[in-house]
């Protein structure tokens, strides 16, 4: 079964996509798509990270991907990211087959429809947050002026419209993840993908990144976060739940919660 | 096949911003990446450029003093004795159509130069007397740096004038009145120093009295030994002159006598130092491999310490093809800004050395378009590994290994 947060409106800040008016159930596209999807690692002895994986991740929806650690979180974002292929099963974004395209054509399509949050930020440190976060157009044709444009206003959306000049390493570590989180929405990408964002954020600030998170998918865009945290209930829509490699749970974050206690 | 999955081409601002990280985050590291390059160039252009701007003063040297001139000189017998020109060769010349002017001397060889009467006899300092016709000077292409030239008036007497090396060599470095050596056992005074004589240099150690008092003073015979002949300036006419000469100048033995044209040496010389020297030719190779060296060593490590930025731009959507584009251009850069250096300092090198020499500063086109396109080329060399090496890395490895 596949259930999807609430409506999402279109976005007040002008650099997320629009997305469908109305609830986005069935009608709604499909972003994300794995069908009996497994992965192994040739290592020595082989593992398998993923067992028979499906499900669907659609316009709108904030979701949150729980599991304890080696339970194949990353791996997952991985395949979702199109930064790793399946051993078996077949993955689908914005309804093209990652498979049937060349390493060139997912490099385009990440380039444009997908956006990266990682635990580590990684930002250049030799250049302003302005211009860091105009990298996310880097590999996309725009000219400088508007993927600077376009940085401004991402910048604004997650609440450092003061700090454009800053170096990143003039900002405290839950600013910079607001950086790094508005390079990866600054291209208005089909979904963002994000690996314990909060894994190096204390409690408080890791807090409320996962609120910017939820108020970013008010706003229109397409999440999924990869997290331990523990809070992570009380702002994602719909909790996948892994273990072992397979899916052991997938439905609303209040569901989860009552299961499991959280 | 989808067109909107077309990869973006990087814009030239782009690639240039990209490629210029490496060397703006670590100058210090890129600097010395870079010299090996720049000293490697810079040896290059500073020989290139110095054998030109040689060449450039000696070619300038030779036109000044024409390539017009040539000499005859008395030979040598079927027997081996030296041979005599007949004392009307200078007049039998001088009626060759494009001869413009013909000057003699006559070795004077019963006859020595020397300071003073107390000079021990053996001690002849390698100079010659010479008996000399009156227009030398402007014929050889030398002028006096002091004093007079022998004229109808003096050229019986016993007054000498000096050569470049002659005067030199006698202590006299200026002509006072009554200045006077001792020649063939008496005085002769000194009336002028010639200026060195380039295309000449026997004139150069030469103590040069007239026609006249060589026969009064010495019994000489009158037989010019060197008859020295300009003609008209053009190359045919030279060689028209050239092959006459020998039968003009002695037509009963023409094969006893020896024509030259002196400034053929100079050209020799001029083409010679076109020819380089391959000794720093050679050292500024070795360090523009050495150079080549530092900056593949550079990039490979940059690539390694790089591999979070290099996962990152994959995810950002960069495809393989960026990533290379960015090294190599990383590569070529340092080693261009290796190559502008070098050439700078080549050609400042070579401006201040032609210049302290009074040579026209030349540094050739070879020299500083070979540097820019030898450290592109290296720069291209060095980085192709390292960018087909980053190319290839896996961009989960590189962003979840960290
Ligand atoms: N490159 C690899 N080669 C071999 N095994 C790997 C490789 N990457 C991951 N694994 C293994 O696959 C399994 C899933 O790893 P994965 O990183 O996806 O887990 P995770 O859920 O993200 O864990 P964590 O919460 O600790 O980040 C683990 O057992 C891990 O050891
Ligand atoms: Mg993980």
């Amino acid at each position: 079964m596949t259930v999807t947060s609430g409506p999402a409106g279109s976005s007040p800040h002008g650099i997320l996509a629009p997305s469908a008016p109305g609830s986005p159930n069935d009608s709604s596209e499909s972003v994300v798509r794995l069908e009996g999807v497994s992965k192994t690692y040739p290592s020595e002895p082989p593992v398998d990270a993923l067992k028979d994986v499906s499900f669907t991740v659609h316009e709108g929806e904030l979701v949150g991907i729980v599991g304890p650690s080696g339970s194949g979180k990353t791996t997952l974002l991985h395949l979702m990211g199109t930064l790793d292929r399946p051993t078996k099963g077949t993955v689908w974004l914005t309804g093209l087959e990652v498979g049937k395209l060349s390493d060139a054509e997912l490099s385009a399509l990440r380039a444009g429809r997908i956006g990266f949050i990682f635990q580590q930020f990684f930002l250049a440190e030799h250049q302003s947050v302005l211009d860091n976060v105009a990298d996310g157009l880097l590999y996309t044709a725009v000219p400088l002026s508007e993927r600077r444009d376009a940085a401004a206003r991402a910048l604004e959306s997650v609440g450092l419209g003061a700090k454009l000049s800053s170096l990143p390493t003039k900002l405290s570590g839950g600013q910079r993840q607001r950086v790094a989180i508005a390079r990866a929405l600054v291209g208005s990408p089909a979904v963002v993908l994000a690996d314990e964002p909060t894994g190096n954020l204390d409690q408080a600030t890791g807090a409320s990144i996962l609120e910017l998170f939820h108020e970013l998918n008010e706003a229109g865009a397409t999440i999924v976060v990869i997290t331990h945290d523990r809070a992570v209930a009380a702002w994602m829509g719909r909790i996948i739940q892994v273990l072992d490699g397979r899916v052991v749970s997938d439905g609303p974050a209040g569901e989860w919660k009552r299961a499991t206690g959280a | 096949m989808n067109p909107s999955l077309a990869p973006a081409r990087l814009r030239a601002r782009d690639l240039l911003r990209l490629s210029s990280i490496g060397i703006r985050t670590r100058k210090l590291r890129a600097g010395l990446s870079a010299l090996g390059i720049a000293i490697g160039v810079a040896a290059i252009v500073a020989v290139l450029g110095l054998s030109s701007s040689s060449q450039a003063g000696l070619l300038a040297e030779i036109n000044r003093l024409g390539t017009n001139l040539l000499t005859v000189t008395n030979g040598q017998t079927l027997f081996g004795q030296t041979a005599e020109l007949p004392t009307d060769a200078p007049g039998m010349i001088g009626r060759i159509g494009p001869v413009t002017s013909v000057q003699y001397t006559g070795s004077v060889s019963n006859a020595n130069a020397y300071k003073s009467p107390f000079v021990p006899s053996i001690d002849t300092n390698a100079l010659s007397v010479d008996a000399t016709s009156l227009g030398l000077p402007a014929d050889i292409g030398t002028t006096l740096s002091q004093g007079v030239f022998l004229n109808a008036a003096t050229q019986d007497e016993p007054i000498c004038v000096l050569g470049a090396a002659a005067a030199q060599r006698l202590g006299i470095d200026k002509v006072f009145q009554g200045e006077r050596i001792w020649v063939g056992g008496m005085w002769f005074y000194v009336v002028g120093v010639l200026n060195q004589a380039v295309l000449t240099s026997e004139i150069d150690s030469s103590v040069l009295i007239g026609f006249p008092a060589a026969e009064k003073y010495f019994n000489f015979d009158g037989n010019p030994s060197e008859i020295y002949v300009r003609t008209v300036d053009s190359a045919p006419q030279v060689n028209a002159v050239d092959s006459v000469l020998a039968a003009t100048a002695n037509p009963e033995s023409p094969n006893e006598v020896d024509v030259s044209q002196p400034s053929d040496a100079l050209v020799a010389e001029a083409d010679a130092k076109a020819a380089l020297n391959s000794l720093f030719l050679g050292l500024g190779a070795v360090s523009l491999l050495v150079g080549a060296v530092g900056v593949a060593n550079i990039m490979v490590i940059s690539v390694l310490e790089r591999r979070s930025e290099i996962g990152l731009r994959r995810a950002l959507g960069a495809t393989k093809g960026h990533i290379r584009a960015q090294f190599m251009s990383e590569a070529i850069l340092l080693s261009l800004l290796g190559g502008a250096v070098g050439v700078l300092a080549g050609a400042a090198s070579t401006a201040v050395y032609a210049s302290s020499k009074g040579w026209e500063v030349v540094v050739p086109p070879l020299a500083w378009g070979g540097g820019f396109g030898a450290a592109i080329v290296i720069g291209a060399v060095a980085g192709l590994m390292p960018a087909l090496r980053a190319a290839r890395m896996s961009p989960k490895d590189a962003l979840w290994s960290v």
